[in-house]
């Protein structure tokens, strides 16, 4: 058990989403998820085992860690990827509810039900729309905060993004100030700013998507409310003609009445 | 043989389990299981090694660790996981129980083998009240091991064969500490959970009952 089982679940959303939402969901996978497992936690493996300090009291180095350190970087990440991911948990249940009511309006055996058979309730693709466009939508945007959240906390707990290669440390039981040198402090800033990166690019995806959305939203409205526009005027010539049609009865009639009576 | 069993164990509930239930599933895979294979299996894996006294003398750290950690956090995690999903198998041990039922009569003996009525209704019942009894169990023997979800930097210890008392320190206690509370948060969030599905259950077969009566009544 490990990432797969997310890979499962968000790939079920997949054939439910935006091209965008697709993009950002390979990009997810591919140099996030990935990098963190097959590189990220090999350089962040032996973090507290080298981390050293210039002195031998016992404790000092387990202290100073603790104080530059309250949550690792590789841990910090992996929390980001598993809430970055959840909202998208949202979709899927309510892509799985809507398949519920079809598949019970289908045992029902209701005339409206225009499918053959459960199979493809199964298979069918929804669009985004009606109740599902805002379950999607609300989805993108709890992601984007969830990401500027814990870009915000890593800017706010390292003191901007790289790692240094030495920390002065005078916490107890450390005797005075104690220089603490940092293991692979270099590839540790590369691969954050890696991953700073790669987060700001899906930060840019999800407001993509989240403007596409709204776009088409008001295009469809706007479409709608145009073909109201034009139905009166339609209505009005129909009338007008009707109208017209009727005179010309009452007329002619009219008209024998006054030939009959002449 | 790993976490992947629990992980079709849980898939496996989730096609009989209500609306809440489901919720549920997704909360055990995500915020817990997933969180503890990814990120809470190693900051406590040298937890041992990194476990450092003030003293030379052979046989405190081991004695002194051994005392400040009968069982160690992420055991707990662990066996806490296990023990809370185990009762949704008597779930499925009824459904598959009601179709082999069926097919040795060959007959429908039932509307649907997966339906809440009648007996796997109980058993339903019954799994929720076991799992929230196992989080608070658990719950419970977190607090009184470890004085109440805390990881101190530094515990002293005095216990034979260390001379005196002697400063012992934990290693990142801060980390642990976080994700202790993670672990609270997301269990009392799961025991929120299987209280509220009860009720709704409770509540849904009551009304389906009263109604039926009354209908009787007015036949």
């Amino acid at each position: 058990m490990d990432w797969g089982a997310l890979h499962t679940i968000l790939g079920g959303v997949n054939k439910h989403s935006t091209s965008i939402g697709k993009i950002w969901l390979t990009v997810l996978f591919i140099f996030r998820i990935m990098i963190l497992v097959v590189a990220a936690e090999r350089v962040w493996g032996d973090e507290q085992h080298d981390f050293i300090c210039n002195t031998l009291q016992p404790g000092c180095r387990n202290v100073c860690y603790d104080h530059f350190f309250p949550i690792s970087h590789i841990r910090l990440w992996a929390l980001q990827l598993i809430f970055v991911s959840t909202p998208a948990l949202l979709v899927a249940m309510h892509v799985a509810y809507r398949r519920h009511e079809k598949k019970r309006q289908f045992r029902k055996g209701d005339q409206k039900c225009e499918y053959k058979d459960i199979e493809e309730i199964r298979r069918q693709r929804f669009h985004i729309d009606g109740s599902l466009w805002w379950t999607y939508t609300g989805s993108i945007f709890f992601r984007l905060i969830f990401e500027a959240v814990f870009m915000y906390a890593f800017y706010f707990m390292y003191d901007g993004f790289r790692m240094p290669r030495l920390m002065k440390c005078s916490a107890w039981p450390c005797p005075n100030t104690v220089d603490c040198f940092v293991s692979r402090p270099t590839e540790k800033t590369v691969f954050t700013i890696f991953m700073i990166a790669v987060s700001s690019i899906c930060i840019l995806l999800n407001v993509a998507e989240l403007c596409y959305l709204l776009a088409k939203f008001f295009l469809k409205r706007s479409k709608k409310a145009g073909n109201q526009k034009h139905h009166p005027n339609h209505e009005n010539k129909e009338e007008t003609k009707q109208n017209e049609m009727n005179e010309l009865i009452s007329d002619s009639c009219q008209n024998t009445v006054i030939g009959f009576t002449s | 043989m790993s976490w992947g069993f629990l992980r079709d164990l849980l898939s496996g509930v989730n096609k009989y389990s209500t609306g809440i239930g489901r919720i549920w599933v997704a909360i055990v895979f995500l915020f817990r299981l997933l969180v503890y294979i990814a990120a809470a299996e190693n900051i406590w894996k040298y937890e041992h090694d990194e476990f450092e006294c003030n003293t030379q003398q052979p046989g405190c750290e081991n004695v002194c660790f051994d005392h400040f950690f009968p069982v160690s956090h992420i055991r707990l995690w662990a066996l806490q996981l296990i023990v809370v999903s185990a009762p949704s198998l008597l779930v499925i041990f009824h459904v598959a129980y009601r179709e082999k039922r069926e097919k040795h009569h060959q007959q429908r003996l039932y509307r649907r083998p997966e339906e809440r009525e009648g007996g796997l209704l109980c058993t339903y019942l019954i799994s929720l009240l076991l799992k929230t009894g196992f989080e608070i169990v658990f719950l419970v023997l977190f607090y009184k091991l470890y004085n109440g979800f805390q990881v101190p930097r530094l515990v002293k210890c005095d216990i034979s064969p260390c001379p005196n008392t002697v400063d012992c320190y934990i290693s990142k206690p801060t980390e642990k500490m976080i994700f202790l509370y993670f672990l609270v948060a997301t269990s009392c969030l799961c025991i929120a959970l299987n209280l509220s599905e009860l009720s709704y259950l409770i509540f849904k077969h009551s009304l389906k009952r009263y109604l039926k009566r009354n209908i009787k009544k007015h036949k």
